[in-house]
């Protein structure tokens, strides 16, 4: 604690609380730690109060620590209405520091919420206010962007209200996909860097698995492991719909009739999940908060940090809503039910799938005999521009890495029904027509065995204080090259990039998140019309942990000017 | 020394050519322009060329733009557009042939300004903008927690390899033997230490040595390690030690090291090896170890030359990746002129060794 004594104290209206709190919280004199809440309240108004603690959570069999805010697991829903301009008071009741930044959000830099970033965190006992005009409609979420907290179940889901309201459901519903892990985050953390794929349980074995043994020498030789989908998996995760995990029976109310809009929002630390309502069909009608036309499938998969609204019509009866996990280690499971206490069932898991030659972005290879792809080299320096630095930390350079924003996602290019691809999303508000003025490439690099992540060959600790530059107003193109063999969840800050997906330029889907398929590219425009210092990261919590992280500034932005 | 060149060998070996013919067959495979298809509003923007140049790729198959264009659903494309994820090679290139409209991949903007091509008020400014705002003193702790939070991570473990009792199946004494490893630093700089030894139950303990050592990643998957290795036992002897240790291709746990002693003897060991997965749980490891002189040691019966090989092979069951009991045999052979000299002092050569053991992390 004498650390945080001899900091200068900040201005702050929560001074005195903070020098109130300054002894050992609650918890670490003994006293015993209440149950978060599972699932949330709601929040909304001008002022709205905000508590971060510390509490226990269970479900199923796994129980631990947790950190809640207003008691529950999510912390509760935001609700705000565009036009509003709204102050968050956030109360920090840990013995550490914590943030909340507001996802999807556009504000001022200064209340983004990264500590070391947009502000100095909020100290223990602070009381720390945000405030903001609300400038956007949508679905959105919060988490913490402190240290590991958001894995231990420090988020929560925003819904701002249209100006205009929405005509087209009868019905509202939170979807908030999460997980729940019992080890402690940084627990996690340690055995991804020192245990080889400790969580992949359901690795190729001698006797399992369709590869042929020409294949297997193949990834052999690389190193690589073709099962590398997820760095943590079921094995020590639950996941959790709304904060209940499969056997807590969440049930969504809905008439026989009513159309019915589920906010899903994939408010976990790293799990990319596949989401279907087996016999139900889904019409999404928003991504990342953004309108885009409607797109009716029967199942989407969702990167960590994005979000997707969707509209079903569901038959009367139960039906399972599958949030079923990119590896198939496990799935999130809720009843969308029109007889109160059925609970449906949901289908088994799946396999889970196998890497292949694309993503390694080995593409090619019509006129190539035989095993073409095993003359490259997945490591040629010549590849990739100056600037990235191929030390230890990048373990493979994709040798022709194609755009893959066609791809439905890991497992579900077999699904055998209406997948979701990025090239289906078009924006439904025209974007202003502007002309691209610069390029840019971004590569996102990795060592697997190292559990390094980087971008450009660099982890954060080593560009701390040369960011990402843009000018203000500017329009720039930016490609994502992806040269590891996972997919990465490339989240900016305080703006909507478009992506480059085919759609016409006026219409190409705004999102503040995207998923770069492994050995790909994905490509966005981005006006930088947002003054001031961003993160820029991917959101695969333990990948920014290891250093995939930037900071992106806008420039000029006024000095000194508080909103 | 041997071992540290061919690991550089094996590190070092790029094949620019194949990488040259590899774009190569990326040009030819490009189909001819179908300016039509633009104009008409049927082909995505990305795959249309800016006015006056010609059509960047499309795929050769009509049916496959359909699907590409979202004319049709996804469930109507053509199955090679969606490979099963266990078709084996042949899925994996129809996977490819899909996504190798090479289209997809030129999205460059022309006209546009390259990267490096900064207009000046990007840098405008003070270097951090919250400085402008919290001031410069409350953000410079925050901004180095959280550098020391996203990449500067230093953490460490300890390995536990083997841990065994040996049973001598063709005569001679039962034994025990552990060896052991530990680091604790970043991804790049570490501090190791290694310990290894064996004795005979109920007798002395015969070899005893920890090493401490310096680690450095030299390449995505090695490490070079300088120290220093004592010996406590038989005699005890003091070396300085370089080597290597890392993931060789294949998947092979490789580690290497010269080893000078205070005497001048200059010796070499290397061990390798490979973890079979029968199921999730069940392990095969093959495993050797061969260890070399430079010149003659007598008073620890070492000729020069190859001295020393131990084959062996252990089957362990995980119950926890942490925790790992194992059984398997190894054979243990001294060789060469080593050989000669543990006949001539009576004593056998070789020998084959159950083994029962544990092999542990945390």
């Amino acid at each position: 604690m004498h650390k945080v004594s001899r900091r200068r104290l900040i201005k702050s209206t929560a001074a005195l609380a903070a020098a109130s709190a300054l002894p050992l919280p609650a918890w670490a004199r003994g006293a015993s730690l209440t149950h978060a809440g599972k699932g949330f309240g709601e929040v909304s108004g001008e002022d709205i109060e905000l508590a971060i603690g510390n509490h226990h959570f269970t479900t199923g069999g796994r129980s631990g620590h947790a950190v809640a805010v207003n008691g529950t697991v999510p912390g509760p829903l935001v609700r705000l209405r565009e036009g509003q301009t709204v102050r968050l008071h956030v109360t920090n009741n840990l013995d550490e520091d914590s943030s909340i930044h507001w996802h999807g959000l556009l504000l001022p830099f200064q209340f983004d919420g990264v500590p070391g970033v947009s502000f100095p965190g909020i100290r223990p006992g602070e009381r720390f206010t945000y405030e903001f005009p609300i400038r956007q409609s949508g679905t959105y979420w919060w988490h913490s962007h402190s240290g590991l907290q958001e894995q231990a179940g420090h988020y929560g889901p925003i819904i701002v209200e249209s100006a205009n309201p929405d005509p087209r459901y009868d019905r509202d519903y939170i979807v908030l996909l999460s997980e729940f892990t019992p080890m402690h985050p940084h627990e996690i953390m340690r055995k991804l860097k020192v245990g080889e794929h400790y969580f992949q349980r359901d690795m190729l074995t001698a006797t399992e698995g369709e590869m042929s043994g020409e294949m297997r020498r193949m990834w052999g030789k690389m190193r690589m492991n073709p099962r590398d989908i997820s760095d943590v998996t079921g094995s020590t995760y639950t996941f959790l719909i709304n904060g209940h995990g499969p056997q807590d029976n969440l049930q969504l109310a809905f008439q026989p009739g009513e159309r019915v809009r589920l906010r899903v929002i994939n408010g976990s630390a790293m799990t990319f999940f596949n989401l279907r309502i087996p016999g139900v069909p889904m019409t999404v009608i928003q991504a990342d908060g953004q309108d885009v036309d409607e797109v009716e499938v029967d199942e989407f998969q969702i990167g960590v940090a994005e979000t997707y609204d969707v509209i079903v019509t569901p038959p009367s009866g139960s039906h399972a809503i599958v949030a079923e996990a990119m590896d198939c280690s496990g799935m999130g499971v809720a009843s969308l039910t029109s007889h109160k206490g059925h609970i449906a069932t949901p289908p088994p898991l799946r396999e889970i799938p196998t890497l292949t030659m694309v993503d390694m972005g080995m593409m090619d290879h019509s006129g190539m005999e035989g095993m073409g792809g095993m003359d490259h080299s997945m490591r040629d320096k010549s590849l990739v521009p100056d600037d990235v630095v191929v030390g230890p930390g990048v373990d493979m350079i994709a040798p022709m890495p194609v755009d893959r924003m066609d791809f439905p996602g890991l497992g579900l290019d077999g699904a055998g029904h209406r997948v979701l691809r990025y090239t289906d999303l078009k924006a439904r508000r025209m974007n202003p027509h502007r002309e691209i003025e610069r390029e840019m490439e971004i590569h996102l690099t990795g060592n697997m065995e190292r559990y390094m992540w980087s971008f450009d060959g660099k982890k954060f600790t080593a560009f701390t204080d040369d960011p990402i530059r843009f000018g203000y107003d500017e329009r720039v193109r930016v490609k994502l090259v992806n040269q590891t063999m996972m997919a990465h969840p490339i989240h900016l800050h305080g703006h909507f990039f478009e992506l480059v997906n085919g759609a016409d330029h006026m219409h190409q889907p705004l999102k503040h998140t995207v998923i770069v398929q492994p050995g790909g590219t994905a490509t966005f425009d981005l006006t930088a019309n947002e003054p001031g210092d961003w993160a820029f990261h991917c959101h695969l919590l333990y990948h920014m942990h290891a250093g995939m992280m930037q900071v992106v500034t806008v420039r000029p932005f006024p000095e000194g000017d508080g909103a | 020394m041997i071992r540290v060149a061919l690991l550089a060998g094996s590190m070092l070996a790029v094949t620019p050519l194949a990488a040259q013919d590899h774009s190569a067959h990326g040009a030819a495979a490009r189909p001819q322009p179908e300016m039509d298809h633009c104009a008409m509003g049927h082909l995505l923007p990305e795959q249309c060329p800016p006015k006056g140049e010609p059509a960047p790729e499309q795929s050769p198959e009509p049916e496959m733009d359909h699907c590409a264009m979202g004319h049709l659903p996804p469930e109507q494309c053509p199955p090679k557009d969606e490979p099963e994820p266990d078709t084996g090679t042949d899925g994996e290139m129809a996977g490819m042939d899909h996504s190798s409209h090479g289209g997809m991949s030129d999205k460059s903007a022309p006209g546009a300004a390259p990267e490096s091509a900064l207009p000046p008020r990007a840098l405008e400014g003070p270097r951090h903008a919250a400085d402008a705002v919290w001031g410069e003193a409350a953000m410079v702790p925050a901004r180095n927690q959280l550098a020391r939070e996203n990449g500067g991570m230093t953490t460490g473990m300890v390995l536990v390899e083997r841990l065994e009792a040996r049973i001598a199946i063709d005569g001679g004494e039962d034994g025990y033997l552990w060896d052991a490893q530990g680091w604790y630093g970043g991804d790049i700089n570490r501090f190791v230490l290694k310990t290894e030894g064996e004795g005979e139950f109920g007798g002395a303990l015969e070899d005893a040595e920890i090493q401490a050592l310096y680690s450095r990643a030299i390449g995505p998957f090695f490490d070079l390690q300088a120290g220093v290795r004592f010996d406590p036992e038989p005699d005890s002897r003091t070396h300085l030690v370089i080597g290597t240790q890392g993931l060789a291709p294949y998947m092979f746990h490789v580690d290497g090291a010269l080893f000078l002693s205070d005497r001048g003897d200059l010796t070499a060991r290397l061990e390798a090896e490979y973890d079979q997965k029968i199921t999730q749980r069940l392990i095969l490891q093959p495993r050797i170890e061969i260890e070399l002189a430079a010149n003659d040691i007598p008073e620890r019966e070492i000729g020069s030359g190859l001295t020393k090989i131990e084959p062996g092979l252990r089957l362990r069951y995980e119950v926890m990746p942490e925790f790992a009991p194992y059984i398997g045999f190894e054979y243990e052979a001294k060789v060469g002129e080593t050989a000669d000299l543990a006949r001539l002092a009576g004593e056998d050569p070789d020998g084959l060794k159950a083994v029962l053991g544990l092999r542990a992390w945390f």
